[in-house]
């Protein structure tokens, strides 16, 4: 079956007001540009994103932020974004802090199928707060939930029109499992080849977990901190 | 002398050994791998998805897609690998990651750690810093002893929000080495010229001082 859509405006066809959306990248590494600048041409509003982080003041989610499009945000770190501390502050915007591997395992275990688990992150602090807990191992553990969401939209390297995924370095982070848990998965890639070019050996994600996936262009990728060796 | 930062580094590389897989978090700890010994080999792990991070780049070698948790460009080395956060964190919980190094606002005497969230003036969030302290085999944390106001931040209880209860073994700051007992923080060593008298000042939960005191040697 061909996955291909001809560009970002296609692919988000179907999302709408107050819907919940997954954002892949860490940081800026690995997000999907294409996608997020289509989303703040659009009037749809009220959505709850679930990424890693938000961006910053310009670029990347800031984008949608700046517009007010995103009612609530589920994430493990915000730093580095001055509009979204204001309006975290002011109450404008709803914000859920989570540990970063639990959001990760969150995301799989909802992608898995798996509708509950156990973690001992948080256990003992504001994290574990009117959530169930329970000894295992002489270790107590917290129970956490699996996280889907209306729509994913991931960021790779190479993908075919079947929908298979190849991340670089560092860019993988948290699209794969987000691919998994999305009732439709977008997929924006660099490079687009036909079905039967990439070497099924090699694949990351499973075209079964992609609905619609595009050739992204003009990629900035841009950097938050150069470090250079002295 | 209180040790300076690069010093703070230096002094807790030495914790390290052969073979062992190491996370450094942001700030001195990152530092820790400029003074790794060179008889040993070490893998660091950079929880936003790597094994195996080399040093930073040149401008020729900088690349978008490689970057580490504090999302600053790196290099990769030979041996090294990628995978999602989800394969990460398993590597974290699982406890395959043998070190956790980290910075703090405070630590308390059974081990408690605060470091995310001052409320009111600061939130950033956790990132992996939860994960990784309920988790990890060993856990040092590098800090300076007191905070900007002079205050210690070796307390008998934290008073900001906890990153972890009851999870640091070990605390290398500007004026001493101490670890967490169970009865308190145990002063190992103490920073050279620093008194043992200096060190009690400037730690609010209790310290154990047993024998003598040697300087930690840089």
């Amino acid at each position: 079956m061909n996955k291909a859509v001809k560009n970002a405006q296609e692919a988000i066809e179907g999302i709408r007001d107050n819907m919940t959306v997954m954002f892949g990248g860490f940081g800026l590494c690995g997000i999907p540009e294409n996608t997020i600048m289509a989303l703040s041409k659009t009037s749809v509003k009220g959505l709850v994103c679930i990424s890693n982080n938000c961006g910053v003041d310009d670029f990347g989610l800031g984008f949608l932020l700046n517009n007010h499009q995103i009612k609530k945000m589920v994430s493990s770190y915000v730093g580095e974004n001055a509009e979204f501390e204001r309006q975290m502050m002011s109450g404008e915007l709803e914000v859920e802090l989570l540990p970063q591997g639990t959001l990760a395992e969150r995301i799989r275990a909802g992608g898995a199928g798996i509708p509950a688990f156990y973690v001992p992150a948080g256990y003992g602090t504001e994290v574990g707060e009117g959530k169930e807990s329970r000894e295992f191992n002489g270790k107590m553990h917290l129970l956490e939930l699996g996280l889907t969401a209306d729509f994913a939209v991931v960021k790779a390297w190479k993908g075919d029109t079947a929908g298979n995924l190849i991340y670089k370095y560092t860019a993988n982070n948290f699209n794969n499992m987000m691919a998994m848990a999305g009732k439709i998965t977008i997929a924006e890639v660099e490079e687009l080849v036909p079905a039967g070019e990439l070497d099924p050996n090699f694949i990351h994600t499973p075209g079964v977990f992609v609905q619609r996936i595009f050739k992204g262009i003009d990629y900035e990728k841009r950097i938050e901190q150069l470090t250079l060796s002295k | 002398m209180a040790l300076d930062k690069n010093q703070i580094a230096r002094r807790i590389a030495r914790e390290l050994k052969d073979g062992n897989f190491v996370n450094l978090g942001i700030g001195i700890p990152t530092l820790v791998a400029n003074f790794i010994p060179e008889n040993i080999h070490v893998t660091l792990q950079s929880e936003n998805g790597m094994l195996g991070m080399g040093p930073f780049p040149t401008m020729e070698t900088v690349d978008a897609d490689l970057i580490n948790a504090g999302k600053q460009t790196i290099t990769y080395l030979p041996g090294a690998s990628f995978f999602d956060s989800a394969t990460s964190f398993a590597m974290i919980r699982g406890g395959h990651i043998d070190i956790t190094i980290l910075g703090a606002f405070e630590v308390s005497e059974a081990g408690d750690i605060a470091s995310w969230k001052v409320p009111r003036k600061l939130i950033k969030g956790m990132g992996g810093a939860m994960d990784l302290v309920a988790s990890a085999k060993n856990i040092i944390v590098a800090m300076q002893h007191t905070n900007k106001e002079g205050q210690s931040k070796l307390l008998k209880e934290c008073t900001l929000p906890l990153t972890g209860v009851n999870c640091v073994k070990r605390i290398v700051t500007d004026l001493a080495v101490l670890d967490v007992t169970e009865k308190g923080f145990r002063l190992l060593e103490r920073a050279p010229g620093v008194t043992v008298e200096q060190i009690k000042a400037a730690t609010e939960g209790t310290l154990i001082v047993e024998g003598e005191i040697p300087e930690i040697v840089l």
